[in-house]
């Protein structure tokens, strides 16, 4: 069969000739603006998950008044399947920095700190060292900014920008209430922008290669590439870096082994694709958005089973601030539990689907709020596994 | 003034004295002595200008501010679906038997604490295990145990 799918090599790729440093020498004496308006022309979107045009969000950081703000690179990868960040930041770490320092000169920021989930600690050290020199390189130019190492301590939420704030304040990682976002008042308050570990790679390389040959890529509505992380039952699991706007079928002609029954897109938050839909289910932000993480299940497996872990996932990982994400989680695993042992009828899944509405209306974060995506894919299309 | 007492003020030192250093001094305090105890909460809140509650509060959120007393090896196998699928359950079983603890317990020689944990980010190359810092991905139950062993040496 024909195969159309695009690798890519951006994120990764390494130029000896163009070291990450004379790309900030290069942008720095670009005004902000033309960089914002670059950004915002490329097309590109938050690669976290949640899909913020990138651009944007530095114009809003951008406009606010005050004397300080704050640039963050959201490094607490912390969603099931997902791994492209830790390469990225073991792989090619100074890209990371520039794209924190290029934000700082666009928004007007004098810190920048990198959050790293507890789970990466063994990074630690060598992030440390790169950084130092890094923030000397800054120091040498005269440029006002300085790169911090932050570490996480074994807490999914945190990966959510507000609870990542309160982390960083010290505090218990709950999530505050929108609005205000992040670009009016953020970690400690003050205007903040956030992005992801590959979002900032890829704002360096657009001020690099320009938004003309990123936006090249792509579909007119997911513009650019993206790091997957391809996991589950595929012969070459790994990281890789593909065009996006593919369709699933083509990603699971190269990377399934030839059973595949459903593609959980997104991670434990994400929505499961079974097979009947591989053919007309785009991966990209007019179909399914993805963090990159892709999970493949061969026939071999029970989606009772999947559901089980993500369920048991959430319940633990819930910060139990808010009430319908806290209860909702527990009696959503309990409910699917009796559903299996025959205490409730198959019907009661229903009821259970409604309790995953309430929840996206109720609870206050993404994590309580996007449960039902899983929840509901699976239910849905695999009903028969999870009643019998 | 007590080792616990001296690491703190160190931590406090270092980090500064506001609430955003909480985090790195409970981190600090987990890096020596594996877990926050009732001396160091108090100490930390001390130190802090916090209320203990506070304090106690924050590090009971997280995962890896351990509460309770652990052994000098905190090992956490991944038991996230990816893992789960590659035989997760198998590596906990061998371990378990080998070191005579079920999951959440510490050895009598407080040399290992066996844990779970969620999703540790090496979908790709599990079953995978942490040990203390360390990452151990590509598992198998005989090269966990061979792993295990190393440590049962290497540590008084």
């Amino acid at each position: 069969m024909e195969n159309n799918l695009k690798k890519v090599d951006i994120i990764f790729e390494v130029d000896e000739k163009v070291s990450p440093i004379s790309v900030l020498d290069k942008t720095l004496k670009r005004s902000p603006d033309e960089i914002i308006l670059d950004l915002i022309d490329s097309g590109l979107k938050g690669r976290g998950g949640a899909g913020f045009p990138t651009g944007l969000k530095w114009k809003f950081a951008r406009n606010e008044d005050g004397d300080t703000k704050y640039v963050i690179c959201n490094a607490d990868e912390g969603e099931p399947g997902t791994f492209k960040d830790r390469e990225i930041l073991d792989k090619v770490p100074e890209k990371i920095f520039v794209g924190i320092a290029i934000c700082g000169y666009v928004v007007g920021a004098k810190e920048g700190y990198i959050y790293l989930r507890g789970e990466y600690n063994f990074l630690l050290k060598t992030l440390q060292k790169k950084l130092d020199i890094f923030n000397n390189e800054l120091k040498q130019r005269n440029f006002d900014f300085n790169v911090y190492l932050k570490s996480g301590s074994g807490a999914y939420v945190c990966g959510e920008e507000s609870a990542l704030f309160e982390s960083m304040e010290g505090k218990r990682g709950e999530p505050r209430n929108k609005p205000p976002y992040p670009t009016v008042a953020g970690y400690n308050s003050k205007p903040t922008v956030i992005n992801n570990v590959e979002t900032l790679v890829y704002t360096t390389m657009i001020c690099h290669i320009g938004p003309e040959k990123f936006k090249a890529l792509g579909t007119t509505d997911s513009r650019g590439s993206k790091v997957f992380s391809v996991s589950g039952d595929t012969p070459i699991p790994g990281i890789y870096e593909l065009e996006l706007g593919m369709p699933l079928h083509e990603f699971v002609n190269e990377f399934g082994d030839g059973d595949a029954k459903a593609i959980q897109v997104g991670g434990a938050s994400g929505h499961c694709v079974p097979r009947k839909k591989f053919n007309d289910t785009i991966i990209g932000f007019e179909g399914i958005p993805t963090g990159g993480s892709m999970m493949i299940f061969n026939s071999t497996r029970s989606m009772y089973n999947v559901l089980h872990d993500y369920l048991e996932f959430f319940t633990e990982e819930s910060c139990g601030q808010c009430t319908p994400c806290r209860v909702g989680c527990q009696q959503l695993l309990k409910g699917i539990e009796a559903v299996k042992r025959g205490e409730r009828p198959p019907a009661y899944l229903e009821d259970l689907k409604k309790l995953t509405g309430t929840m996206k209306i109720a609870a206050k974060c993404g994590l309580g709020q996007s449960v039902g995506n899983p929840f509901n894919s699976i239910i849905d299309n695999f009903r028969e596994e999870i009643i019998y | 003034m007590s080792t616990t007492e001296v690491l703190v003020k160190e931590l406090v030192e270092k980090n500064g004295k506001t609430r955003n250093s909480l985090m790195p001094v409970l981190q600090g305090i987990v890096q020596q002595e594996k877990f926050l105890s009732e001396e160091a909460i108090l100490c930390v809140a001390k130190e802090l200008d916090l209320a203990a509650a506070d304090v106690y509060g924050t590090a009971s959120f997280y995962t890896f501010l351990d509460t309770v007393p652990r052994g000098k090896n905190i090992i956490r196998v991944c038991k996230t679906i990816t893992c789960h699928m590659k035989g997760k359950d198998e590596i906990i079983n061998t371990l378990s038997s080998a070191l005579k603890i079920k999951v959440g317990e510490t050895t009598h020689d407080k040399k290992f604490t066996l844990l779970t944990a969620n999703c540790l980010g090496w979908c790709h190359k599990g079953p995978v295990m942490l040990i203390n810092d360390e990452i151990y991905p590509d598992l198998t139950p005989q090269k966990a145990m061979e792993i295990v062993e190393e440590y049962s040496k290497s540590t008084h």
